[in-house]
C-alpha cells in the first residue's frame, strides 16, 4: 500500500510532530522496559523473597512428650496439649467492655488485668497459662486484637502423689527433672520436626517446598510398677505414718525373681500435678536417696557368713550371756537366754548371738559377705542420685567395729540396697538386677551371692522370725509361710545415738517355700509407745503383703491350719 | 502437512487442558491431605485427653473408696477363701 498516493490517507504534518509523538513513545516504552528490568533482573531477589514471606511459610511440626505407664499399661504420665494466653503489646487494644470481659473469664479484678497488661510494652508475653478449654473457647470468641492463644503441651500425673516419688517430674520447659522422668529424658523427649509450605490466601498449605522433616514423638516408657500393689503401699504406708506419728518413712517392692520394682512408695508425699508450694524435702525418693544404719536387718548376712564357711551349722547351740564385752562396748540383748541356735539368735534378734558369731570371721571375711552382698555399691538401679551407702575398708575396723557392724550400726545402707541384698535369701542366691523398666524374666541374668542351700538355710531361719517366739509375729500372712527380719534402729543425732528416736524396718519375702516378692518397710520416728520394727513396720508389710499376694494370683503355700492368727498374737519382740 | 499440524495442536491443547486437570486434582488431594493430617492430630489429641480422663476415673484410690463406701466391698476373711487346685493331667 501506498499511504502518499491515496489522498484520504495523506497525511499533512509536519515531520516535527511525528517526530515528537515518535520519541514520547519510545521514552514511555523505554521507562516500562527499564522498570521492568530493574523488578526482574537487578531487585528480583529482594522482591522474590517478600512474595515467599507473604506466601511460604516455615511450619513447625509439634512432638510431645511419651507417656509413662505402669507394667499393665495404666497411666502414670500424658502430655496434652491445652491452650495458654498471650499478648501482643503492640497490638493490644481492648475495649472496656472487652477489657471487663476477659477480667471476668480469667477470674480476676480488671485492675489486676491492667496491671498485668502493663508488664511489657513490646514484644509478646504470656498472661495466663494455662487457660482452661472453656476460657479458651470465651477468649477466642471475643476476638479482641492482640489476644493470641497458644498451643503448648502440659505434663498430667493421673496416678497423683501415689507413684510421684518414682515418675518424677518435669519443668516448664519440658525437662525431666526429677525420678525416671529424669533417668530416660531423652528416650521421652520428643524432637519437633519443619516443614516448609506455600499457602493461598486463606492460609490453606498447598504445597510442600521442601522435604518434610517429621517430628519424632516420644517413646512411651512403660515403667516396672504395678499401680494396684503401689497404691496398696502407698496406702498403708500413709496409714502407719499417721498411726504412730511417724517423721516418714518408706515401702520397697521388688519382684525376686526379675528384680523388677514393682512399688515405691514414701512418705512424706507431694503431688506432682500442683507444685506451687515447691519443697524439695518432701520430693526426696527417700528409699533410694537415704541411707540409714540397717541395725538387726543386717544379721541374716552374718549368720550366711558363718553357714557359708563351715563355722556353724543352724542348730549349732552358742552361748548368749545377757551381756557381752568387746574392748570397752558392752553388747546387751533385750530378751536374754542363756543359750541359743544359730537359727534362735535370728528368731529372737540377739545381739550377744550376732557378735559371738561375727567375731569368729576376720574383718576380710565378713566385709567380703557384705561386700558380696552389694552393701556400699551402688544398687544399679538407674535412679538419679541413688546412694551407694557407706561401708568401711576392713583394714580400718577395729574390734568395736567389727562387733557393732554383727548387729548392724557402723554401716549405712538405703532400703532399696537392703531389699535388693535379700534378694539373694529369696532367690536360692542370686540376685538380680534391679530395674524400673518392665522387663521379661528370661531376659535377666542374675548374680550368685550365696550358694542355694546357705540361702534356703538362712531364709528358714527368718521364717522363724515369723512364728510363736519370733520377732516378728505381726508380720504373718493369712494362707502364706512369711520370712523376715525385724530391724529397730537407734538413729544417730548429731553423732550420739539418741536413746528415744528409733527407725523401725522389716524386711521379708513370701511364700517362703519359693519366695516371688520382697518387701521393705521402714519407719523414720516412730512416736508413739510402741517403736520396735515387728510392731511398726511388721504390720504395713503384712498388709502390703496380702495384698499384692492377692493380686499377683499366687497360690497359698502354707496348710490351713497353721495360718490361724488370732488377733493378738503379739508379743512385742525385742531387737535393738 | 496442514493436516498434521492441526493434529498436533488439537494434542497440544489436549495436554495443555490435562495438565490443568492433574494440577488441579493434586492441589485438591493435597488440600486433602492436610485436612486428613489436621484431624489425624486432632484425634491423636483427644485420645490423649481421653486417656487421662480414664487414668483419672480409674485411680485406684477412688476405685477404692468408691468400692468401699457405694457398693459396701470388702476384702474377704482368709476363712472365707477356698483355694481350688487346677490340675492339668486327668
Amino acid at each position: 500500500m501506498n499511504y502518499h498516493s491515496r489522498k484520504l490517507l495523506k497525511l499533512n504534518l509536519a515531520p516535527w510532530r511525528m517526530a515528537t509523538v515518535a520519541a514520547l513513545l519510545l521514552t514511555g516504552f523505554g521507562v516500562v522496559a527499564g522498570r521492568a528490568f530493574y523488578l526482574q533482573g537487578l531487585n528480583t531477589d529482594y522482591l522474590q523473597g517478600k512474595g515467599n514471606a507473604v506466601a511460604n511459610r516455615n511450619l513447625t511440626l509439634p512432638a510431645h512428650r511419651g507417656m509413662v505407664l505402669d507394667r499393665n499399661g495404666q497411666l502414670l504420665a500424658i502430655s496434652t496439649p491445652v491452650e495458654s494466653l498471650w499478648a501482643r503489646a503492640q497490638e493490644l487494644k481492648l475495649s472496656p467492655q472487652q477489657h471487663a470481659q476477659l477480667a471476668k473469664v480469667l477470674d480476676i479484678s480488671p485492675q489486676e488485668l491492667s496491671r498485668q497488661f502493663k508488664r511489657r510494652s513490646r514484644g509478646e508475653f504470656s498472661v495466663r497459662r494455662p487457660v482452661t478449654p472453656e476460657q479458651a473457647v470465651k477468649i477466642a470468641a471475643m476476638g479482641a486484637p492482640g489476644l493470641v492463644l497458644r498451643r503448648e503441651y502440659r505434663r498430667y500425673y493421673p496416678a497423683g502423689e501415689v507413684a510421684a516419688h518414682v515418675v518424677g517430674f518435669t519443668n516448664v520447659d519440658d525437662l525431666g527433672q526429677e525420678g525416671v522422668e529424669r533417668a530416660y529424658q531423652d528416650w521421652l523427649a520428643g524432637r519437633a520436626g519443619e516443614r516448609q509450605v506455600m499457602r493461598d490466601r486463606k492460609g490453606n498449605a498447598i504445597r510442600d517446598l521442601a522435604p518434610i522433616k517429621t517430628a519424632q514423638m516420644g517413646g512411651n516408657l512403660a515403667l516396672s510398677l504395678d499401680l494396684k500393689i503401689q497404691y496398696l503401699a502407698h496406702r498403708e504406708l500413709a496409714a502407719a505414718i499417721d498411726k504412730h506419728k511417724a517423721k516418714g518413712g518408706s515401702v520397697v517392692v521388688l519382684d525376686a525373681k526379675t528384680g523388677e520394682i514393682l512399688a515405691l512408695a514414701n512418705q512424706p508425699h507431694f503431688n506432682p500435678n500442683n507444685r506451687r508450694n515447691y519443697e524439695p524435702g518432701p520430693m526426696r525418693n527417700r528409699a533410694v536417696i537415704d541411707t540409714f544404719e540397717p541395725g538387726s536387718t543386717i544379721k541374716p548376712f552374718v549368720a550366711a557368713a558363718v553357714l557359708e564357711r563351715g563355722l556353724y551349722r543352724p542348730d549349732s547351740v552358742i552361748d548368749t550371756p545377757e551381756t557381752w564385752r568387746v574392748g570397752n562396748k558392752l553388747v546387751r540383748d533385750v530378751h536374754p537366754h542363756p543359750q541359743m541356735t544359730v537359727t534362735e539368735i535370728i528368731q529372737k534378734s540377739s545381739n550377744v548371738g550376732s557378735v559371738k558369731m561375727a567375731m569368729t570371721l576376720s574383718p576380710q571375711q565378713y566385709w567380703e559377705t557384705l561386700h558380696r552382698s552389694g552393701f556400699g555399691q551402688r544398687p544399679g538401679s538407674g535412679f538419679p542420685g541413688e546412694t551407694a551407702g557407706r561401708l568401711r575398708d576392713p583394714a580400718t575396723w577395729r574390734p568395736v567395729e567389727h562387733a557393732t557392724l554383727a548387729y548392724g550400726y557402723g554401716m549405712s545402707v538405703s532400703l532399696l540396697q537392703l531389699a535388693r541384698a535379700y534378694m539373694a535369701f529369696a532367690n536360692d542366691g542370686e540376685v538380680m538386677p534391679l530395674s524400673f523398666l518392665r522387663r521379661e524374666p528370661q531376659e535377666v541374668i542374675g548374680e550368685r551371692v550365696f550358694s542355694p542351700a546357705v540361702a534356703r538355710e538362712v531364709r528358714s531361719m527368718m521364717e522363724a522370725v515369723t512364728q510363736e517366739g519370733g520377732t516378728g509375729t505381726r508380720t504373718r500372712v493369712p494362707g502364706y509361710r512369711v520370712a523376715g527380719k525385724t530391724g529397730t534402729a537407734h538413729k544417730l543425732v548429731d553423732g550420739r545415738y539418741a536413746p528415744d528416736r528409733y527407725l523401725s524396718s522389716f524386711i521379708g519375702m513370701a511364700p517362703a517355700s519359693d519366695p516371688r516378692l520382697i518387701i521393705g518397710v521402714v519407719i523414720d520416728e516412730p512416736s508413739g509407745a510402741v517403736y520396735y520394727g515387728g510392731s511398726v513396720a511388721g504390720p504395713v508389710f503384712a498388709q502390703v503383703m496380702s495384698g499384692s499376694l492377692r493380686q499377683l494370683g499366687l497360690p497359698p503355700d502354707a496348710p490351713e491350719t497353721a495360718t490361724k492368727v488370732t488377733q493378738d498374737s503379739t508379743r512385742a519382740g525385742g531387737g535393738a | 502437512m496442514s493436516r498434521i499440524n492441526f493434529i498436533l495442536a488439537m494434542v497440544l491443547i489436549g495436554s495443555a487442558l490435562g495438565l490443568v486437570q492433574s494440577q488441579h486434582q493434586a492441589r485438591s488431594y493435597f488440600v486433602e491431605l492436610e485436612r486428613l493430617k489436621k484431624e489425624a492430630l486432632a484425634l491423636d489429641e483427644q485420645w490423649g485427653k481421653l486417656q487421662l480422663e480414664q487414668g483419672t476415673w480409674a485411680n485406684p484410690a477412688r476405685v477404692d473408696l468408691l468400692a468401699r463406701t457405694q457398693l459396701g466391698l470388702i476384702t474377704p476373711p482368709h476363712e472365707r477363701i477356698r483355694v481350688e487346685t487346677l490340675s492339668d493331667t486327668p
